[in-house]
């Protein structure tokens, strides 16, 4: 007969936290965790002593002072007396912008390069390799600075345009300027039959193609620049002034998007229809100008009725462009130099992404007839997806941070506002310092959080 | 028991490394350097030549104070500062003080913490204009790209002087007075504002400095001087009385030349013998030697022998004393006696 008894209770000892290989690596932990905190602690107090020392303790009432520098590149309303943290929000703005614009450009020029660097026509193949190898292997400030120095020591200045005989023209059709400070293209414009500021039409009146205009968020009757917005008559009535409100929203902007995404949603279901169809009959209806037309022609209505019209940069006088918009120098220095050496890391994730796509899928597509270009989009780069995207967030984000030597060409983003010039001008290195990393972590946190959910909407559904 | 004095001793490495800001000009004897603040590149003011030797209006001042504390003119490490970096390099320790056209400023002075030990050029902000662009006023530059240096007083009356005036301009920031210089060429830009001292500077460097005009107006006072941390007197008082040293050495006749002969024997004159040390012991005071003064003196010269020779009128840079002459001939330049 057996007698089952339970295992002897050990007693627990205190030595066993080190002897006992049960507990041994809990133990460690606990202690370099200990360890850390007191670490951080240390560097805490320490700063904290040292800035009181110096009569700089941390505060940061400094962002509601005037900052008294101007910012050529606004997306919204500044001026020099506006406070440092909308300075600060301005130089955000400018980050998100070149890091968007830069995101996309590079991600379609990756892709063009990953796959042509693939293709069986050995010079664009080479091509693309020295592409690829060019821009990898020189440091990203190089390249901005390099672009930078094209753009200006090559491009005329905008007083080559001028005069009897100038010596620089302006590209497609006389509406482009192509100046060493940066590039005027017209600007579209809305409310062809608005008023202007002496109650006068600025076109043969026709009185409602007026545009939507502005919508002023947290817009203040006391401010005076927001008189017009009040006001129910007299000319500009609606419309508020520069300044009015923290800042304006374009309807005639939202109502363009609001059509547009109808228009992609009901193209959309057209698709879906022609899919059943084909499922259901075997022939798939002709559906293109259907769905071309609901996008466009709603949105060429909203065009007309909301007066649009095109304004051309133009210099006869003066020192610079007028009309227009100008994208600067600076903008597409960093832009340019951000897009081409991002493109070079993508052009490697795509190829990388396509080559883990095995051979036998390539033939199995061609053998049921798909031709080549079909077998690319539909079978391989939908599965070459799960493999690209997780590297892909990696370069978005190397971009959005790489995008902080804007300061390099003189690019007003975050570094060059919040983390430059007040810093510089307040001396609060800590406060800017920390803020500015909390902000670029929380773009980077979004980028991310954004991706992975396009990453879980590609992935292979698993059963 | 262990963990305690652990914790102990990290706090006393805390309160030590708190500690250890004070006492410059200990620091700077027992490294047996100075660590000079200085622009990145400004012909006349600080610059490198091709052999790695600073030379400069702002470069003499470091030599000075490293000849009178150090008793070795060639005893200084500068380190290039532009205009964003050069409050953090001086905050932070990374250089004992900063000669670097630097203006002084209330918010500079009581809000950024620095002591201003005095000033070495009366300065002021203009503007420089292509001659072709027929520009003869600064109210006519309305519309037009202006090119600054960020992290400037300059930038601040910039935005001043268009909003005063009711116009309008188009900034372009930059880092360093080289690149400025290189868009400015270029005509990316209009208009190029900095000090008027700059101004002259940066001209004298171009091929043909005739294409270009500094406008008549100055839109600001820019009293340029060398600065220090706050809170260290006595390391603020030896700078302070190493740049008066100079200006009284110019006031009295004082020259490299003669300084020497001078330094020999007491002379008739006391302040003079004060000064350098033949009598009483100011250096002892500042706890330097008693030849502090002829050191500094003895490396460039006092102040008039360095404006002259670095930016004076037979350089090519060509600024006249004007305000920087010595109050004795109608100038703003004084020093407060030594006695
Ligand atoms: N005095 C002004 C401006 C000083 C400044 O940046 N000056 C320019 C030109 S006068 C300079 O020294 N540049 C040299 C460099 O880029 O390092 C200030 O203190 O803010």
């Amino acid at each position: 007969m057996v007698t089952l008894s339970d295992p002897p209770r050990e007693s627990f000892r205190l030595s066993q936290l080190i002897y006992d290989t049960r507990y041994r690596s809990m133990t460690i932990q606990v202690v370099a965790l200990i360890g850390f905190l007191i670490l951080l602690g240390w560097l805490f107090s320490n700063t904290m002593q040292n800035l009181t020392e110096l009569g700089k303790e941390p505060s940061f009432r400094f962002l509601s002072d005037p900052a008294g520098y101007d910012i050529n590149q606004r997306l919204i309303d500044y001026n020099n007396q506006d406070t440092h943290l909308r300075a600060a929000f301005i130089g955000l703005l400018n980050t998100l912008l070149v890091a968007f614009l830069g995101c996309i450009t590079a991600t379609v020029l990756g892709v063009i390069i990953g796959v042509l660097r693939l293709s069986k026509n050995w010079l664009v193949a080479r091509l693309m390799t020295i592409y690829v190898e060019m821009f990898r292997n020189v440091p990203v400030l190089l390249w901005i600075v390099f672009v930078m120095a094209i753009l200006i020591e090559s491009l005329p200045a905008p007083r080559a345009f001028k005069g009897e005989n100038p010596s620089a023209t302006m590209k497609v059709f006389d509406t482009v300027a192509v100046t060493n400070r940066g590039i005027y293209v017209p600007e579209v414009q809305f409310g062809r039959d608005a008023k202007d500021d002496k109650g006068e039409y600025l076109d043969e009146p026709t009185g409602w193609r007026t545009g939507l205009g502005d919508f002023p968020v947290g817009a203040d009757p006391d401010n005076p620049s927001c008189e017009s917005y009040f006001a129910s008559e007299g000319p500009m009535a609606g419309e508020p002034g520069p300044g009015c409100g923290r800042f304006q929203i374009s309807l005639d902007l939202m109502a363009i998007i609001l059509v547009l995404m109808a228009g992609f949603y009901v193209s959309h279901r057209i698709k879906t229809r022609a899919d059943h169809i084909q499922e259901a009959t075997g022939e798939r209806p002709t559906t293109w100008y259907l769905r071309l037309g609901v996008i466009v022609i709603p949105l060429a209505i909203l065009f007309w009725a909301m007066g649009t019209y095109l304004t051309y940069p133009s210099i006869e006088r003066g020192f610079n462009f007028q009309g227009g918009t100008h994208m600067r120098n600076s903008l597409i220095a960093l832009w340019l130099a951000l897009s081409l050496y991002t493109a070079a890391f993508i052009a490697e994730i795509v190829r990388a992404g396509i080559m883990a796509i095995s051979h036998g899928q390539t033939e199995a597509a061609a053998a049921l007839g798909l031709r080549p270009k079909r077998i690319m989009s539909l079978v391989i780069l939908p599965q070459a997806l799960r493999v690209i995207i997780p590297p892909l967030i990696s370069n978005y984000l190397n971009l959005t941070k790489n995008s902080s030597l804007a300061i390099a060409v003189g690019y007003m983003d975050i570094t060059g506002t919040l983390m430059g010039i007040t810093l510089n001008q307040t001396g609060r290195e800590l406060e800017t310092v920390l803020l500015g990393m909390l902000i670029y972590l929380t773009i980077s946190l979004s980028i991310s959080a954004v991706m992975n959910w396009y990453n879980n909407s590609v992935k292979l559904v698993e059963r | 028991m262990k963990k305690t004095v652990f914790l102990g001793a990290l706090t006393v490495a805390g309160l030590a490394a708190g500690a250890a800001a004070a006492g410059t000009l200990d620091d700077v004897k027992a490294r047996g350097k100075l660590n000079c603040g200085v622009s990145t590149g400004l012909v006349g003011f600080a610059a490198a030549d091709a052999n790695g030797e600073w030379d400069g209006f702002d470069v003499a001042v470091c030599r000075a104070v490293a000849a009178a504390v150090l008793g070795d003119p060639k005893a200084v490490e500068f380190v290039p500062t532009t205009g964003k970096t050069r409050f953090t390099a001086l905050a932070s320790g990374e250089v004992d003080m900063l000669a670097r056209n630097t203006t002084w400023t209330f918010s500079r002075d009581v809000d950024l913490k620095f002591t201003f030990v005095g000033v070495n050029y009366y300065d002021g902000q203009g503007f420089m204009v292509p001659k072709e662009l027929g520009v003869s006023s600064a109210k006519e530059l309305d519309g037009s790209t202006v090119c600054i240096q960020t992290g400037t007083t300059t930038e601040l009356n910039l935005a001043d002087f268009f909003r005063a005036n009711n116009i309008s301009y188009e900034p372009v920031p930059i880092e360093t007075n080289a690149e400025a210089q290189q868009q400015y060429l270029a005509g990316a830009c209009d208009v190029y504002t900095t000090d008027a001292s700059g101004l002259a500077a940066t001209r004298a460097t171009f091929e043909t400095p005739g294409d270009h005009v500094v406008l008549p107006e100055i839109i600001s006072k820019e009293p340029l001087g060398p600065l220090v941390r706050h809170g260290d007197d006595e390391w603020g008082d030896v700078v302070r009385w190493t740049l008066n040293a100079l200006v009284t050495a110019e006031e009295l006749g004082i020259t490299s030349a003669n300084v020497k002969e001078m330094a020999s024997a007491a002379g008739n004159n006391p302040e003079i013998n004060r000064l350098l040390g033949t009598e009483g012991n100011l250096g002892e005071m500042l706890g330097l030697s008693a030849d502090w003064s002829v050191n500094a003196i003895a490396t460039n010269g006092n102040y008039g022998e360095i404006f002259e020779k670095n930016i004076g009128e037979n350089t090519p840079i060509g600024l006249s004393r004007g305000l920087n002459a010595q109050w004795t001939n109608g100038g703003l330049i004084y020093s407060p006696p030594f006695r």
